[in-house]
């Protein structure tokens, strides 16, 4: 397994390896150590390569993602897995603002906690995450879920399209357009299917609440124009 | 004797004039802003308050057709791999697909490759047409990333991170649900015919800091193979410009506020943002300053029309110019062929401008096929090819006049203002004068 020092060798030449995996290539696996903080690490991977970072990572860790599996033994920064297209990352500790920004497909895990604006413009993706999330978190998120074990900060889900929110805790406020929602069976089995793909065994669907967009927003309309 | 009181004309306001009081009365009546297409419809210095000196005792001029004249430019010389060659300084502004029919796309691409110049996408996306007809193509990086990924980011020629246009600095965009194809609605991810807002800013950045870990992020993904534009609106270009290029920019995009977009606010497109002119010359000064004029192009867009004022964006320091409505009226929107459907919904030829409503009769700000279907792509984008070489033909004209043998070899020197106003803006002297305000000795 090819392992990267980013202490040693530079930024680049990891990339580049991710970038040049074509299909029966030889190494499937790869090892980030020290990232020290180092920004753009593993991003735009598009193939299904497995990267395991040992340590903390700067912004956008993971960025654009299509089909790899990426493990982060530490934090990250802003942006991790933005506009991830399909594929894995799984951060073992805390996620800093923009997780899984923009995100079009596959499974952001956060084991720790995220700040604000996690979700933001979502497009597809399924992110959970076992801590807590801080403010305008999903903003004008379009589709894929949002599943929180812990509280939610001000703002949830503001300017909300069609994104599937899911908190298990308090939420201290909801955005503009969004409301809670029924939680019908169909919820509890994605739920169950997103909380068992991230493999949190410790809360059982029914302890959440399903969050979703009251869509009177969709049209504008002028005398929603304070709900702006 | 009787005293007769003169008859006295009824007086309108300057203040509260007819279109004034329309719209207070549209205002009143339907409750909502007006949104419209285009860019500002105000009169404001522009390049007409410009002229060329030419050639005279102190300067030679070239023979016209004989001696060359080079137009071609190099964008992305800075970091890129790749930079992009270009035949001529004209190239077209971003559009989306979605704001304009498939066709309309289309003939931009087919225009641009044929005149040796790139098009640009737009919020929504890359279609497979305008990458098919587009031999050079700009992907626009947009705070709403509708349509955005990485396939696409990949097979561009060059990446365009969008800060703000010149219409709406500051705003961010909306095409309402009347424009929502079913195709549209699955480029962006979105359900058919609710109105898709387009963000005023990036969902993962905020300030100079930030865009530079970002521009990197794009290099890191595209193997530092595409030259990465930042687009920003006139408003205020020498620090806009300083901090682009202090994130690692090879390109900057500045766009003034005659520059269209396809859907906002009137009040917006009116009273926000400077002109073009205003804009060139602190721009300019920003890359002097920073040593960096000509190792990162600049790039100048809004009510570019003729060959003679690409030369003079040239001439003020820029290394080339975009066109957006010129080029679509150029491949046919306002066409007078038209007159009668632009009677039925209300306006005339030359001055519709609800590109929002998507009933374009000339079929490009149009989702319906059957009014797309009147633009012929290949039609359309031999007229856009046509025009570009017109334009071409006409910058080296004037630069032949000069004594240039390189359009970009034009120089302020060469300019004298009409206007106080155009004076102070391109910083060239009043005509007649070898001084213009700010200049000092006055």
């Amino acid at each position: 397994m090819p392992v990267f020092d980013l202490s040693q060798t530079p930024l680049r030449e990891l990339n580049s390896a991710l970038h040049t995996l074509g299909a029966g290539a030889n190494d499937t696996a790869f090892e980030v150590v020290n990232p020290r903080g180092h920004h753009a690490v593993a991003v735009g991977i598009d193939t299904s390569v497995v990267v395991e970072i040992k340590g903390s990572v700067g912004y956008y860790c993971a960025g654009m993602n299509d089909g790899g599996t990426v493990t982060v033994h530490g934090s990250v920064g802003p942006g991790v897995a933005e506009n991830m297209m399909s594929g894995t990352v799984i951060i073992e500790g805390d996620a800093s603002q923009y997780a899984g920004a923009t995100g079009r497909g596959g499974l952001l895990v956060i084991k720790g906690n995220a700040a604000s604006r996690c979700g933001i413009s979502m497009k597809g993706i399924d992110i959970v995450v076992k801590g807590s999330i801080g403010h305008m978190s999903a903003f004008m998120g379009q589709s894929g879920h949002l599943v929180v074990c812990g509280d939610a900060g001000e703002a949830l889900g503001d300017s909300l399209y069609e994104a599937k929110l899911f908190v298990r805790g308090s939420v201290k406020s909801l955005g503009a357009d969004c409301i809670e929602k029924e939680m019908r069976p169909e919820h509890l089995a994605k739920l169950a299917e997103l909380l068992g793909k991230a493999g949190i065994t410790d809360v059982k669907p029914e302890e959440f609440k399903r969050y979703g967009s009251a869509r009177k927003l969709y049209n504008f309309n002028i005398d929603n124009a304070d709900a702006y | 004797m009787s005293y007769h009181n003169p008859f006295t004309p009824p007086r309108k306001s300057a203040t509260f004039d007819d279109h004034t009081l329309a719209e207070i009365r549209r205002a009143a009546a339907t409750g909502i802003y007006d949104i419209r297409g285009g860019g500002t419809k105000r009169k404001v210095p522009h390049f007409d308050d410009l002229l060329f000196l030419g050639a005279s005792i102190s300067r030679y001029p070239l023979e016209g057709y004989r001696e060359k004249c080079d137009t071609s430019v190099v964008l992305g010389t800075r970091f890129a791999r790749k930079p992009i060659h270009l035949k001529t300084p004209i190239t077209i502004a971003g559009m989306s697909f979605g704001a304009l029919s498939g066709n309309a796309k289309e003939a931009l691409g087919r225009g641009a490759t044929i005149a040796g110049t790139s098009t640009t996408t737009g919020d929504g996306g890359m279609t497979d047409e305008e990458r098919g007809h587009s031999q050079t193509l700009v992907y626009q990086y947009l705070p709403s990333r509708y349509g955005m990924n990485p396939k696409d980011l990949r097979r561009a020629d060059a990446i365009e991170v969008v800060v703000g246009q010149g219409a709406k600095p500051g705003g961010g965009g909306m095409l309402l649900g009347q424009k929502i194809s079913d195709r549209v609605a699955q480029m962006r991810n979105l359900p058919k015919g609710i109105d898709q807002r387009s963000a005023c800013r990036h969902p993962d950045w905020t300030g100079p800091d930030d865009l530079e870990i970002k521009i990197l992020e794009l290099r890191e993904i595209t193997d530092w193979e595409k030259p990465i534009y930042v687009k920003v609106g006139g408003a205020r270009p020498y620090y806009d410009t300083a901090l682009a290029v202090k994130a690692g920019a090879d390109v900057v995009v500045l766009d003034g506020m005659q520059g269209g977009t396809a859907a906002t606010q009137d009040v917006f497109i009116e009273n926000v943002g400077m002109p073009t002119l205003a804009c060139i010359r602190p721009a300019v000064q920003a890359l002097q300053d920073l040593g960096m004029h000509r190792k990162v192009q600049l790039i100048i867009s809004g009510g570019i029309r003729s060959g003679a004022d690409v030369a003079k964006a040239l001439a003020l320091g820029a290394d080339a110019v975009a066109i957006g409505t010129a080029a679509l009226v150029a491949i046919g929107d306002n066409d007078p062929r038209w007159e009668e459907e632009y009677q039925k919904l209300g306006t005339t030829a030359g001055a519709y401008d609800d590109w929002h409503e998507g009933k374009d009769p000339a079929g490009i700000t149009t989702q319906d096929p059957d009014l797309a279907a009147r633009l012929d792509p290949i039609a359309a984008g031999r007229r856009l090819a046509n025009y570009l070489k017109v334009m071409t033909l006409e910058a080296q004209t004037i630069a032949r006049a000069c004594g240039k043998n390189k359009l970009h070899n034009l120089e302020p020197e060469d300019l004298c203002a009409l206007t106080m106003e155009a004076a102070a803006m391109a910083q060239v002297p009043l005509a007649g004068t070898s001084w213009y305000p700010g200049k000092g000795g006055f």
